[in-house]
């Protein structure tokens, strides 16, 4: 079997052409480390700096509040544990939720190991934040509000301009994860009250191993990476030349083709939710059915398990993904499935799937084809599958 | 990271399915862990296993320990098939990951409760049998994540 489906772009996505071309010479002849002093360093540094500005464009930042990282994950730890660290003497308390990325959440239970208290507010069973929930836990000492943009695994996206408003009347700094959001969905720090905000390179057509954190001008944090003055004494280390121009290039492209993007993708994901829904019985979409990102979609088959579902995809050549605890390493199937409320039997038997440009309806019926088959082959050998038909009888 | 053996179980099930008035019937794990394993025992009057069929709600290990289990067991006397260990099951599909060891355990105990049933139904006692707890789960080990 030579077809690949590939609808695993919430993991990573395919490097566009474009990307590739424009770091090429990063990786050889322009060398240069941009933090030299000769001249010949010049173009490096020249490159860094334009792709921070095309980036600080994207989300209505300034230039000089994007710092480039090794990713998201350490976006959101260096948002958590310096904000932290910077503000203690004002209060311990921090506010994140129940659904967040474990880049978020394991942060947070170190923290919380190290004296400080966390409130992890619920979601309903859309997946969306609960405001009132939100609202009620902010106190005297809370420092930090912690909400993710848009959730990997069901795709909802969360009210974050409310909440970021909500954390400014408070006087309460905000950070959000926007590792899936970030050119995917519009996103403005300003007009949504964002202090802090993680993105990713390779979620969006760019290089791994690169990613931004954005800091409003004026919050007090420290450096998280010690051992150099790049980024303004912020995040030492050499700059990742390569990666920094990929994800500049990367966020280009995708501002400018987002809306058309995003169209395109949300009715191919549409078409396959409503195909899905239609040809499987006893099957659950997970997140909100429209308020999601526009290439995620999340079911959930009742009867069966998630990764003898991969497996079978994957030798039908479709890379999708699961929450079901055997794929995660842990006893638990995926946190997010538990706090939108599905039993473990429900959630052990979810499938993610999620689309690029890329994809196409043939993709798509062929996924459809291959799935209905699967499920019932697994159904069959399924003993909960059996208990349920004959209870019908 | 699996065998070529555990995909070939997974992929090509043994005697996956149901017995009609089976002499006796065994289900263990829970929706929990997202392991559930049921096995059908048809046993003559010399307590040989003639026929034995599983189904399995669980992963591709489960499913693979659930179809080398029912091979290991076929055609066995009552005593043999109570003999085989999750440790042979492990070793007949060339070994398996650390964190689905237990999936192993979870088709030895589906066996035994099979064989308990029958015992019950027939009103007799296997010596060495034990009979089945509500949720194996709670006794075995799914290992730690590190070891991913």
């Amino acid at each position: 079997m030579n077809k690949l489906v590939y609808l695993d772009n919430a993991a990573t996505t395919k490097p566009a052409s474009e990307v590739v071309q424009e770091m090429l010479p990063y990786l050889g002849a322009s060398f240069g480390n941009p933090s030299a002093f000769y001249g010949f360093a010049g173009k490096a540094a020249q490159a860094v700096d334009e792709a921070r500005k095309t980036i600080a464009e994207a989300i209505g930042a300034r230039q000089e509040e994007i710092y480039f990282t090794a990713g998201g994950t350490e976006s959101d730890n260096w948002a958590l544990v310096a904000t932290a660290e910077a503000n203690e003497k004002k209060g311990k308390h921090i506010i994140t939720s129940t659904i967040e990325h474990h880049a978020v959440l394991h942060t947070c239970e170190y923290l919380e190991k190290r004296g400080f208290d966390i409130t992890y507010v619920g979601v309903d069973e859309d997946g969306v934040v609960k405001l009132e929930e939100l609202k009620a836990a902010i106190r005297p000492d809370t420092i930090l509000i912690s909400i993710m943009a848009a959730n990997n695994e069901i795709g909802t996206i969360q009210p974050i301009k409310e909440i970021g408003a909500i954390a400014r009347e408070n006087k309460i700094l905000f950070h959000t994860d926007a590792v899936q959001a970030f050119g995917h969905i519009p996103l403005n720090v300003d007009e949504m009250n964002i202090d802090m905000l993680s993105a990713s390179g390779h979620k969006i057509h760019g290089p791994k191993g690169i990613g931004i954190m954005y800091i409003r001008r004026g919050v007090k944090i420290g450096a998280f990476i010690h051992g150099g003055a790049q980024e303004r004494r912020r995040r030492a280390g050499t700059h990742n030349v390569p990666g920094i121009v990929g994800m500049g290039k990367a966020a280009e492209l995708a501002v400018r083709d987002m809306e058309e993007a995003a169209k395109k993708v949300s009715e191919l994901r549409d078409y396959l939710i409503e195909k899905v829904m239609k040809e499987i019985p006893y099957t659950k979409l997970n997140g909100h059915r429209t308020n999601r990102l526009p290439n995620n979609a999340n079911f959930s088959f009742s009867f069966i398990e998630g990764e003898s579902l991969l497996i079978m995809l994957d030798q039908a050549g479709i890379c999708g993904s699961s929450g079901s605890a055997c794929t995660s390493g842990s006893l638990d199937p995926s946190h997010v499935l538990m706090a939108i409320g599905l039993p473990h039997e429900i959630a052990h038997g979810s499938l993610r799937l999620t689309l690029s440009e890329e994809t196409t309806r043939e993709d798509l019926d062929y996924t459809v084809e291959t799935l209905k088959g699967i499920v019932k082959r697994l159904r069959d050998m399924s003993p909960l599958y059996e208990d349920f038909v004959k209870k019908q009888k | 990271m699996y065998t070529e053996k555990v995909m070939d179980h997974f992929t090509n099930p043994r005697n996956m399915g149901e017995i009609e008035n089976a002499k006796g019937v065994g289900t263990v794990g829970n929706a929990k862990c997202g392991d559930i394993m049921r096995m059908y025992l048809d046993i003559d009057d010399d307590g040989i296993i003639q026929d034995v069929k599983f189904k399995t709600f669980g992963c591709g290990a489960a499913v693979a320990t659930s179809s080398m289990a029912t091979e290991l067991v076929k055609g066995k006397t009552v005593q043999e098939a109570l003999e085989v260990t999750n440790k042979a099951v492990c070793e007949a599909l060339d070994g398996l990951p650390p964190v689905k060891v237990h999936c192993s355990l979870l088709a030895e105990e589906a066996i035994h409760a099979a064989l308990w049933d029958y015992a019950q139904k027939k009103g007799i006692t296997i010596e060495g049998l034990k009979p089945p707890v509500a949720d194996i789960d709670e006794l075995h080990d799914h290992g730690d994540e590190e070891e991913y």
